[in-house]
């Protein structure tokens, strides 16, 4: 183990931290702007051109904040429970490949990628469940019965959500028969899975959703009924710091998904074959996982401005009773259907996208007739 | 000393001192944070020896889902402080004693397996291999199916367990 690779390792990781960081600012403006289109308002367009000077004139504002410590709180934690919510959403993205092809700097041959290890949609899964900590002891160490109610639901909902986006994450590993990502994308070189596991992809982003707390799972910090969840007692920097980790998280879990489901750094399946392919500008990979983040994250600020906040325990049955079966059922569907492309028929794999789309219906079907039921309104 | 060495005394310090914070401190909370540092040092261990699954399976399973279970509950029962006396006094001399005992046959199997550290395998060269959740996988499913379908089984009844106790019966007051 040489110095220099350290030090490789370090830059690497302070530029990706640097990356997030700016995403992060210009993420909200992202969101407040879009938000505001869908509204039919203008959103915020008075610093500088087009508002792009929102972010640092937040940030300004959130520094000179005054920093408040409730009496009777539990400083230590207080303090360190922002840091424990920000550090896995920055380090979660770091097995996440941007190009396949290194290229030399000052001598060095550099990878696009920080770690390449052999298990690495188990070490999304570990940091992601990690996550929960901070929001748990934000909530618990404010001492408000508000703080505290949000963080006991935030453990509940993350916990039965990551069942699911860890039955998700199955899909792909199958079909790619490895857990390294750069193996993960290197499989979708002539099919996206997304193709493969339409249902299975759709589980992901909404699991996804609850586990960043974003509406319409957003119930930790329900204003009706909670007034801000655990951030309630937070000001100043230490809740920038919380509402950074928010953001984090969904730009991580923008490009976890686009890894997983929509071929990662290789190109649309369009240009494939052509000068703009991987193969051809190894260049290009950061731009199309960057194309692929944004249109994501375009997806999560639709589904805020489109679907009202649902309630806690529907949000719970749709969980357990619904994702949790739907997803286990997928992965036997996509486990068949493999052993049987690879033994009987090559074209036996279109039974996976056949079969889970009938399950997929039959779920809505179920929830349909739950509804309708006239006597039970709970789902 | 090499820097694996140096990491390793670093690593078994912080171990040994968040198990000595569990016992010893009075919060709940604390303890069930002390011993989410614990997880995390041994899954530490196991990324030394060169086995990063069982490394990060230990971090998901229980320091991402166990521990946040039990922090879960200790909030939920309003349970953070102890109360400062014991509850059972003969507990405390039989927990020295014991341990005591333990110390001693760790001790005793550690001086007499010193002469014998050539026969120790070594397992680096296996794990670290490229196909070492194949391997993993496939061990698992055939040498150790049996045991693999009882523990799955066992698991299935605790949940039936659980959901029974937990079930509301219909008419039942409270």
């Amino acid at each position: 183990m040489d110095f220099t690779l350290i030090l490789e390792w370090i830059i690497k990781g302070f530029v990706l931290t640097l990356i997030l960081l700016g995403g992060f600012a210009y993420l909200t403006l992202y969101e407040r702007r879009a938000l505001a289109r869908i509204q039919a308002r203008i959103g915020p367009n008075r610093a500088g051109p087009f508002g792009i000077l929102q972010p640092i004139a937040d940030a300004v504002k959130l520094i000179f904040k005054e920093e408040l410590t409730p009496a009777l709180a539990d400083k230590l934690l207080f303090l360190l429970a922002p840091v424990l919510t920000v550090v896995p959403a920055v380090v979660i993205t770091a097995v996440v490949p941007w190009g396949k092809q290194s290229f030399s700097l000052f001598g060095r041959d550099i990878t696009p990628y920080i770690a390449d290890i052999n298990v690495g949609v188990l070490y999304i899964m570990s940091i992601a469940s990690i996550a929960v900590y901070g929001i748990v002891l934000a909530g618990w160490s404010s001492n408000n019965k508000y703080a505290m109610m949000g963080g006991l639901r935030s453990t509940a909902q993350m916990i039965s959500y990551e069942l699911t986006l860890g039955l998700s994450f199955v899909g792909a590993i199958l079909l790619a028969g490895s857990m390294r990502m750069l193996d993960i994308v290197e499989a979708q070189k002539t099919m996206w899975f997304v193709v493969l596991q339409p249902i299975g992809t759709g589980i992901f982003l909404i699991a996804t959703l609850a586990e960043v707390n974003r509406a319409p799972f957003d119930m930790p910090e329900a204003e009706q009924e909670l007034t801000a969840g655990y951030h309630t007692e937070y000001s100043g920097m230490k809740f920038a710091l919380l509402f950074m980790a928010e953001y984090t998280k969904m730009i991580a879990i923008s490009a976890i998904g686009a890894t997983l489901f929509f071929g990662g750094y290789r190109e649309f399946w369009f240009l494939s074959n052509t000068v703009f392919s991987i193969d051809h500008t190894p260049w290009l990979g950061p731009v199309y996982i960057f194309i692929k983040i944004v249109i994501l994250l375009f997806g999560m600020i639709w589904v805020r401005a489109t679907y009202p906040r649902i309630r806690y325990d529907r949000l719970m049955a749709f969980g357990w009773k619904l994702l949790l079966p739907m997803s286990l059922a997928l992965v036997f569907i996509t486990a068949v259907g493999i052993i049987l492309a690879e033994q009987v028929n090559k074209n036996l794999i279109w039974g996976i996208p056949v079969l889970s789309i009938l399950v997929g219906l039959f779920a809505v079907g179920m929830i349909d007739r739950v509804l309708r039921r006239k006597d039970n309104a709970r789902l | 000393m090499n820097s694996m060495l140096i990491l390793f005394i670093i690593l078994s310090l912080a171990a040994v001192l968040s198990a000595l914070g569990l016992l010893l401190s009075r919060s709940a909370v604390y303890a069930a944070l002390f011993l989410v540092l614990n997880f995390a040092c041994v899954a530490i261990f196991y990324l030394l020896l060169g086995a990063p699954f069982i490394a990060l399976t230990q971090i998901t399973v229980y320091a991402g889902a166990i521990m946040v279970l039990f922090l879960f509950v200790i909030m939920l029962l309003g349970a953070e402080k102890l109360p400062k006396s014991q509850s059972l006094p003969w507990q405390r001399p039989l927990a020295i004693g014991l341990a005591v005992v333990l110390l001693f046959e760790a001790g005793f199997l550690l001086f007499q397996r010193l002469h014998l550290t050539a026969t120790l395998a070594q397992p680096e060269a296996q794990i670290n291999s490229v196909d070492a959740i194949r391997t993993l996988g496939l061990t698992l499913f055939n040498q150790y199916l049996l045991p693999f379908e009882i523990t799955s089984i066992l698991l299935l009844v605790a949940m039936v367990g659980a959901i029974v106790l937990t079930k509301q019966e219909k008419g039942a007051a409270g």
